[in-house]
């Protein structure tokens, strides 16, 4: 360990290399992960969208937001399966007896799930511009939306790691993100929560999706963001500080 | 003589499950040494310790004469680990699995290692074709290609030959037998008598939990009875016909 400090930088490079390669040699993955978002858009848009009251006359500028927050839930799947193959075939071993920075080992993982979902989101921003999205966002704006996706795949992605890290089967590494794909639906994400009854409503109003689709929502449309931000943002650090530190904990126990 | 590896009284338990009762060796630098145990003996879990990937509970290992626990990170900067499933990564090439591994070990001229170590290995034609496409011999070529990046002081080898067919068997063994030529210290745990007979220069017997012989394969020889002379009509094995007619294939 002492000596093998300075290799931080170096150690990474390598890391991320490798799965930038598994993520360029492996399109298809994008195109799963994309094309259930994708398709609820189209689903959302055309069959139930014209049935949706949500107070603003384009509906793709309302469902956007949650659209992306659903992409990377299932993005973030692919983290636990890269990983537990790691684990399987015995790479995590490999890397762990040689002199290199062990926490590169998990960090090229977590980075990987940062470009691979920031290609999917992209992917499904230039779709929602072919159906209609229109943004008045300036630069900030998009910076700040850029910046909470982020956060929130880095929270989901580490939440991720234990599932890949414990995982008996491949099933077992991937199923965990179901419950993920679902709470876009009990939020602001599709409608508006007014509708709901009294306890889902109080449900879908203090989840973690509501907040943050209520911000990328305001951010998108060019208006003030209020408080909604700064729940957004708790949200995102709490999550991601709980997965940090329960996945080091498991990783410790399980590979070093 | 120097000691490549000393292990005194260590002990490890997995929950109630008592794994390692005490066991002590010693491997001289330069030798092949060969763990010899039937499955789920703690073969690999000796390999983990000395490897630092698990902790003993009791006991000290020496590798290269650093402790395991207390300068771990000098321990891996004298060792290669091949472990029991062939750890390539499948999506990349041959060559860039071998350059990956030079550049995590901080090698300068990755490349030139990775292009000489394919051609000691037989795998130049292959080298730009994914892994996952290689057959199990190659891919267990490879592992041990990637093994080999650094020239590391000692290597282990975990059942470096299991699940492979008798020829690839038979081209590993070759390569360990350079290795050592080379004055590499190898550690090797086996299930099959034969390979350890084969290679080893001293060789250790793991049951239940506890070394119960340790010495060359001579001296293994006198703790059982002399050996009688008996004249008993010899039958190939179905691995001398295999290797005699794939042989004769070969020679056409």
């Amino acid at each position: 360990m002492e000596m093998t400090k300075n290799y931080f930088f170096s150690d990474m490079g390598v890391m991320l290399g490798r799965s930038l390669r598994h993520i360029l040699r492996s399109m298809d993955t994008i195109i799963t992960v994309t094309i259930i978002p994708i398709g609820m858009m189209l689903l959302f848009v055309y069959v139930f969208g014209g049935a949706i009251q949500t107070g603003t006359d384009n509906y793709v500028n309302y469902l956007l937001p949650g659209i992306l927050l659903m992409a990377i839930g299932s993005g973030i799947s692919y983290t636990a399966f890269r990983l537990f193959l790691d684990m399987q075939r015995g790479i995590f071993e490999r890397f762990h007896s040689m002199p290199i920075v062990r926490s590169t080992v998990l960090w090229g993982h977590v980075l990987t799930s940062l470009v691979s979902n920031a290609i999917s989101a992209i992917v499904i921003i230039l779709v929602a511009l072919v159906i209609g999205f229109r943004s008045s966002a300036g630069i900030l704006a998009w910076l700040a939306v850029a910046g909470i996706l982020a956060l929130f795949t880095l929270a989901l992605t580490w939440i991720a790691v234990i599932p890949g890290l414990t995982a008996k089967s491949v099933d077992g590494a991937s199923a965990f993100s179901y419950p993920l794909l679902f709470l876009p639906f009990i939020s602001s994400a599709f409608v508006p929560t007014t509708t709901m009854p009294p306890a889902i409503r109080a449900f879908a109003e203090n989840q973690p999706v509501t907040a943050i689709v209520e911000a990328i929502r305001s951010l998108l449309a060019g208006q003030s963001v209020g408080n909604d931000i700064w729940v957004a943002l708790a949200w995102c650090l709490g999550i991601l500080i709980v997965a940090y530190i329960s996945a080091m904990w498991v990783y410790k126990r399980k590979a070093a | 003589m120097e000691q490549a590896i000393q292990v005194k009284g260590i002990q490890k338990s997995y929950k109630k499950l008592h794994v390692l009762k005490g066991i002590d060796f010693e491997v001289e630098k330069g030798s092949i040494f060969a763990l010899l145990g039937s499955n789920g003996a703690g073969k690999t879990t000796v390999v983990k310790i000395l490897t630092t990937l698990l902790k003993q509970d009791e006991g000290t290992a020496i590798v290269n004469g650093f402790d395991v626990v207390s300068k771990p990170g000098n321990v891996r900067q004298s060792i290669s680990l091949t472990g029991q499933f062939t750890a390539v990564d499948e999506i990349m090439t041959g060559r860039e699995n071998l350059i990956m591994i030079a550049k995590l070990r901080h090698l300068k001229n990755s490349r030139q290692i990775s292009d000489d170590l394919l051609r000691r290995f037989g795998l130049t034609e292959a080298a730009g074709r994914r892994v996952s496409v290689y057959s199990g011999g190659m891919r267990r070529r490879l592992d041990l290609a990637m093994s080999l990046v650094g020239k590391s002081q000692i290597i282990f080898l975990d059942e470096p030959t299991t699940g492979l067919d008798p020829e690839a068997r038979i081209e590993v063994w070759k390569n360990v037998r350079e290795l050592a030529d080379g004055g590499t210290t190898v550690f090797l745990t086996t299930q099959y008598l034969e390979e350890a007979e084969q290679l080893a220069d001293r060789i250790a017997i793991l049951h239940e939990g506890r070394i119960i012989a340790n010495g060359t394969l001579a001296e293994l020889k006198k703790m059982f009875p002399p050996a009688k002379v008996e004249y008993v009509e010899k039958q190939p094995t179905l691995e001398e016909i295999f290797l005699a007619i794939i042989g004769k294939k070969e020679e056409k």
